[in-house]
């Protein structure tokens, strides 16, 4: 496997406006006849199909929802980050490279991360033009807050509900391209395979998951855009649909994948009540402005909040990180609330909680303040655990949020398979080894927006081929895979439901490749996920039919592949001996603090698969730091 | 505790369906109204049965996926809440609870409790947009918007696009989600020059749809979990007429240039 | 098509005819009433009215086919809303709670098919005259006695009374729905908009009502 990163020469400013100029541009008149297909409707997918067929290309875009507004970023709530200076606060796009460079504890491509801060102010001027209607403030302009990991004001929100809004802004244009005729939509329609044709992505098997057909798409290029696999952990943020299908079963078929370990734990969700837990909720990072965290300083007490005197209490982020305290970044306080409840300090039934208290800004701002910062977030979680967050302090615990991992890509956003383009959350290059806050929803709009436009032409133009037909046999030859696939689920009868295995897999993730990680622990769930996914294929119960909606079904294909997906995850996670950003071994850490080790580990690791049952190949691609000198990461 | 459910089941598109009785045990008062379905669901698998097939996704009350008619309203009993935000308790032991399908000619049922809702894309495709091309754009504070404004279009802008209104609506009518829209880009700077047009594409295509007419009873209103007022029906009864009368071009539905 | 008539079929501009239409039927009744109210004041002063009515024949003519314009359209668009608001939910819910929905605005087109009937057979009883024999002997412009006679009639009365009930709540509901339907929402001015039907439909009701009854009382006789 070639990693060439193909990032290009020249000073880091000046690498995007060149490499822009130098890009093909593929003829007007020439875009009509190139089918581009994109797998996702999120902010990258819709993004990306909306602007390419502005551009004047044949577009096809799938989602498994049953409309492209419903993709997964329709969940963000806190914001998007660009760097506008509006607030005149000292931001440039320089700081925001920084900050996400250093944020990702330097194990992002600096290149790919100096291109996003400097989209990242179109990408507003862009929203506002479609009507986004970001927050302003009484003179009329645009309103900032500042987000977890930054220390000045550069996040555009729209109330709690910036991701949908974003998504709508580019929903709206998809499906202006759709009335256009320059975009064929496939709602409720899932990618199971891809095909390449003489190494090249040709195309795609997809399943209807309301007739059940399964058929095949050709296109010229195919652009993955379908977000992350936080649900490997069953329970996460994430919304119950997502999954690691469509780039995991791309890694089977010769693209990379690179630091799939690399996940990030949120440390504001509301904490699992019960095994029946389907999903967990995530309360906005944005309540650690005014929320304190803290838990008791003696272990495994039982004592009602409001009945332990702050002497008692230990504020442990303002403790730790004087500087930063509440505020510190999301893999910090994440791993601060774990060190808590591991020490039997946890509160609630579970002990698997730490308070986040408003008392002390509630009496300082009154509670009519609060409510009009948080009251929406306060009336949810009331809903959800049925306590007045208002009189009882809230318990919040970590959760699986977002996944830095992906498919390797190089400046073009294009993976080791040619004409196979990644984007969004489904990529790995921009956020290292730990995403800050407010810099997902700007990746997958500057991907969709800004990038894929103008590099995807260097593709194009050079593929001097007529486009390949379904008529081809590598097609017939991937459907009868996807097909057989689907058979042996159904006919396997067994007696534990999808459900059952995959809360079961969720388990090995979060114990040995959750939050803290060892060798020890990794190498057990190396045994056990095997086991597992042999017992799955042995005893797994689908009941239905194929021909028709089976949700049943359509779960156990993704858990098939979480199944699989789960190991490489271990896998990567025992080879990187060191602490950087989310991915924290327990081996490695000084004073309790991560240690990373960019002698051996400055690079991005990136898997290659060599067929069932045999052992994936390790590739690097090393990182190089001219611009932000590697530092140790401090917060404190 | 204890419940009894009456589900809706149909296999299909083109076949009848019927209402179906289960019980549940061991349901928490902390499980979401979606897991204790799911617990049903576990239960029917193992014996064999066909699962209840539902639309949902975020389980957040954001993605606008989930869908249920739950004793006779709509994302259930509770104000401003997704089926996927109700909690069991707000039920009570021995309780029976019956679900069905959003209902209307416009959201045929595909399986069980689930439902085409693709009428509400076609209508954006009609016009619920600003035509602007990616690239280009001005800087984004050239354009102040007044703050009263920027709320409320945000206010209308919170649309999940569930269908709640249309389920509630004794017309099954479409009038609040196309409102929404309408009155979200209608009520900023940036939405005026195809104002006109807009309103009376989507209209069109809402009325192509076979979605009922208003009638003014603003049920949609109490069962909308965004709770979005009808204040943007009128705002859109008002905008269509003099779009209507004062229009200059012809408009047909689809397109945007 | 015309934009005109391509606005009539939509579902918006058919609302608004239903709504200008309704809003002229309210015209008339509020002055129906102010006349009919003369009878409080006495036999001379609502034969004085009837006459005067009838003085300028054209204007009568004209008003009288613009009543009845005013009313088709009105039913017309009405049942025309009405039909698609039926076929667009075929399958009914087994189960369904209105949490909202007044009654009144629920059951509109019962109401006004009830009105029709009632205005019918108020035509018949006190315009065309052929409910009662005695009233045919009247004299054509004492329209007093013909209203005491009718309405010593405890029968006739008291299906008067229930179907003012029934006019009151179709107005109830249609007045405060045509601030709507014209697009007059404001949350400040709510409160005033959306009582103004149900002030509208009781006092007409009542003050219509208040006809029968005090000749059934003998207070007017
Ligand atoms: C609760 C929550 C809050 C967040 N808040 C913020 C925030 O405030 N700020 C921020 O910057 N980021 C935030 N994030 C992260 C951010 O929302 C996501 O990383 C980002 O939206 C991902 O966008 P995407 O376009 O890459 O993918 P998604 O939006 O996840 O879209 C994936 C698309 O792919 C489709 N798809 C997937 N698999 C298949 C398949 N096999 N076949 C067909 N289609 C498929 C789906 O249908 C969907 O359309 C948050 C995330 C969560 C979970
Ligand atoms: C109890 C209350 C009412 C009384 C006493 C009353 C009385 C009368 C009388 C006396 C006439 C005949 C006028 C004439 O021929 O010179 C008349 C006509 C009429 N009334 Fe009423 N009326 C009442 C209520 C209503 C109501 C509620 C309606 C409407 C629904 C209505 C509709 C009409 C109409 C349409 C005419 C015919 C007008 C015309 O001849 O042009 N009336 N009414
Ligand atoms: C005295 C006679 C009548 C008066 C004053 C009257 C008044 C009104 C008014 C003001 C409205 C509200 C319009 C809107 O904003 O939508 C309305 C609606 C309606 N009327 Fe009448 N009406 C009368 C007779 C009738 C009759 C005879 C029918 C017969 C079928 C009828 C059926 C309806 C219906 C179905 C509506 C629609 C409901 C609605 O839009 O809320 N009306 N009427
Ligand atoms: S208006 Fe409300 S009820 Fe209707 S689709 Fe939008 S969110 Fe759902
Ligand atoms: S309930 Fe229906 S009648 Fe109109 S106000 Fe709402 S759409
Ligand atoms: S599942 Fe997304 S709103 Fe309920």
């Amino acid at each position: 496997m070639k990693l060439d990163a193909k990032i290009p020469a020249g000073p880091i400013a000046d690498k995007w406006t060149k490499h822009k100029f130098e890009s093909k541009l593929v003829n007007p008149a020439n875009k009509r006849k190139y089918q581009v297909i994109v797998v996702g409707s999120g902010l990258a997918g819709a993004a990306a199909a909306a602007t390419l067929a502005e551009l004047g290309y044949q577009v096809s875009c799938f989602c498994f929802q049953d409309s492209p507004r419903r993709a997964h970023s329709i969940a963000a709530q806190g914001g998007i980050n660009a760097a506008k200076n509006y607030q005149g606060d000292g931001d440039s796009v320089y700081r925001l490279f920084y900050d996400t460079v250093k944020g990702g504890d330097f194990r992002a491509r600096e290149a790919n991360v100096h291109r996003l801060a400097e989209v990242s102010r179109n990408i507003i001027d862009q929203c506002v033009a479609q009507g986004v209607p970001f927050a302003r403030e009484y003179g009329g302009l645009l309103d900032n807050r500042s987000f977890g990991g930054a220390q000045v004001s550069r996040t555009f929100y729209a109330r709690g509900q910036t991701g949908q809004q974003l998504l709508l802004g580019a929903y709206q244009s998809l499906e202006r391209q759709i009335g256009l005729g320059r975009v064929k939509m496939y709602p409720r329609t899932e990618m199971l395979d891809l095909v390449t044709v003489d190494g090249k992505a040709s195309g795609i098997v997809v399943r209807d998951l309301v007739t059940g057909e399964i058929s095949s798409h050709a296109a010229h290029t195919v652009l993955l855009c379908t977000g992350g696999y936080g649900n490997v952990f069953y329970l996460s943020t994430n919304a119950k649909g997502c999954n690691v299908t469509a780039t995991y079963r791309s890694y089977k078929k010769g693209a990379g994948f690179a630091n799939p370990c690399f996940t990030q734990i949120h440390p504001t969700c509301i904490p699992v009540s019960g095994d029946y837990q389907s999903k967990l909720t995530l309360m906005s990072e944005s309540l650690r402005n005014d929320g304190r965290v803290w838990v008791s300083k003696t272990k495994g007490d039982k004592r009602a909040p409001d009945q332990i005197p702050d002497a008692e209490r230990d504020y442990f982020l303002e403790r730790k990180y004087p500087s930063y305290g509440n505020l510190s970044p999301r893999d910090i306080a994440s791993r601060a609330a774990k060190e808590a409840c591991d020490d039997g300090r946890g509160v609630g039934d579970t002990g698997l909680g730490v308070y986040l208290d408003f008392r002390d800004a509630i009496a300082r701002l009154g509670k009519d303040t609060i409510a009009a910062r948080y009251g929406n977030l306060f009336q949810m979680y009331a809903r959800i655990t049925g306590e007045d967050p208002y009189k009882v302090p809230m318990r919040i615990s970590p959760a699986v949020h977002y996944t830095m991992g992906g498919l390797w890509v190089d400046y073009n956003l294009q993976s080791t398979i040619p004409g196979l383009f990644v984007l969004g959350e489904a990529n790995f290059s921009d956020h290292g080894a730990n995403r800050l806050g407010a810099s997902a929803l700007m990746q997958g709009l500057a991907d969709g927006y800004f990038v894929i436009p103008s590099t995807l032409g260097n593709y194009l133009a050079d593929l001097k081929r007529e486009p390949v037909t379904t008529a081809h046999p590598e097609f017939k030859k991937t459907e009868d895979a996807v097909k057989d696939m689907t058979k042996k689920l159904l006919a396997i009868n067994g007696t534990r439901s999808v459900d059952s295995f995959h809360k079961e897999l969720g388990k090995i993730m979060w114990d040995y490749c959750g939050m803290a990680r060892s060798r020890q622990g990794l190498e057990k769930a190396l045994k056990l996920i095997p086991a597992l996914r042999e017992e799955f294929w042995r005893n797994v119960k689908v009941t239905g039919e194929g021909e028709n909606v089976n949700q049943a079904l359509e779960k156990a294909g993704r858990v098939a592949d979480f199944l699989e997906f789960g190991e490489l995850m271990c896998r990567d996670a025992l080879v990187r001996e060191e602490s950087c950003g989310g991915h924290f071994r327990e081996e490695y850490q000084e004073d309790g603090e991560a240690k990373r080790d960019d002698e051996r580990f400055a690079h991005a690791a990136v898997w290659e698969y060599t067929g069932q049952g045999k052992e994936p190949k390790r590739h690097v691609e090393p990182l190089a730091f001219e611009n932000v000198h590697l530092a140790t990461r401090s917060y404190k | 505790m204890k419940l009894t459910l009456k589900i809706w089941r149909q296999k299909n598109a083109k076949s009848a369906g019927k209402i179906s009785t289960y019980k549940v045990d061991k349901v928490s008062e902390h499980m979401s109204f979606l897991e204790m379905l799911d617990e049903l669901n576990e239960d029917l698998i193992k014996k064999g049965d066909d699962p209840v097939a539902f639309d949902h996704d975020c389980r957040e009350g954001i993605c606008g996926s989930c869908s249920l008619m739950i004793n006779g309203v709509p994302h259930g009993p509770d104000r401003g809440t997704t089926t996927c935000q109700l909690h069991m308790r707000r039920f009570k032991d021995g309780d029976e609870i019956t679900i069905e399908p959003w209902r209307a000619k416009a959201f045929p049922v595909l399986k069980d409790l689930m439902v085409d809702r693709s009428p509400f894309d076609r209508i954006i495709q009609a016009g619920g947009f600003i035509s602007v091309n990616s690239g280009g754009a001005q800087d984004a504070n050239s354009l102040p918007i007044p703050k009263g404004d920027a709320d409320q279009a945000m206010d209308a802008a919170q649309c999940i696009g569930c269908g709640a209104c249309v389920a509630a609506c004794k017309n099954a009518s479409a009038m609040l989600y196309v409102a929404a829209k309408v009155s979200h880009l209608g009520l900023l700077p940036q939405g005026q020059p195809e104002r006109q047009k807009r309103v009376l594409s989507m209209v069109k295509q809402m009325d192509a749809e076979g979605f009922g007419n208003c009638t003014n009873q603003y049920e949609c209103e109490a069962a909308c979990p965004k709770e979005i007022s009808v204040e943007f029906i009128a705002r859109m009864n008002r905008d269509y007429v003099k779009a209507a009368v004062l229009a200059r071009e012809v408009t047909s539905t689809g397109g945007g240039e | 098509m015309s934009w005109l008539g391509r606005t009539l079929q939509s579902s918006i501009g058919g609302k608004w005819v239903v709504a200008l239409t309704g809003l002229g039927l309210v015209g008339f009744l509020v002055a129906h009433l102010a006349g009919n109210l003369l009878v409080f004041a006495g036999p001379q002063a609502l034969n004085d009215y009837a006459a005067g009515l009838r003085k300028f024949p054209a204007l009568l003519l004209a008003a009288r086919v613009g009543l009845v314009a005013i009313a088709l359209l009105h039913i017309f668009f009405a049942v025309k809303l009405n039909l698609k608001n039926r076929a667009a939910r075929p399958v009914a819910y087994s189960a369904k709670t209105y949490v909202k929905a007044s009654l009144q605005s629920r059951t509109m087109v019962l109401t006004g098919v009830l009105v029709l009937v009632y205005a019918l057979w108020h035509l018949a009883d006190l315009t065309w005259r052929l409910t009662d024999s005695a009233v045919q002997q009247l004299g054509p412009f004492d329209a007093y006695q013909m209203v005491v006679l009718r309405f010593s009639n405890p029968l006739n009365s008291l299906f008067y009374i229930l179907m003012m009930v029934v006019t009151g709540i179709h107005v109830s509901h249609g007045v405060q729905s045509v601030f709507q339907t014209f697009g007059l929402n404001h949350h400040k001015y709510n409160r005033c908009f959306r009582s103004l039907g149900p002030l509208l439909g009781s006092a007409l009701a009542i003050l219509f009502m208040a006809i029968p009854i005090s000749v059934l009382l003998g207070i007017v006789k």
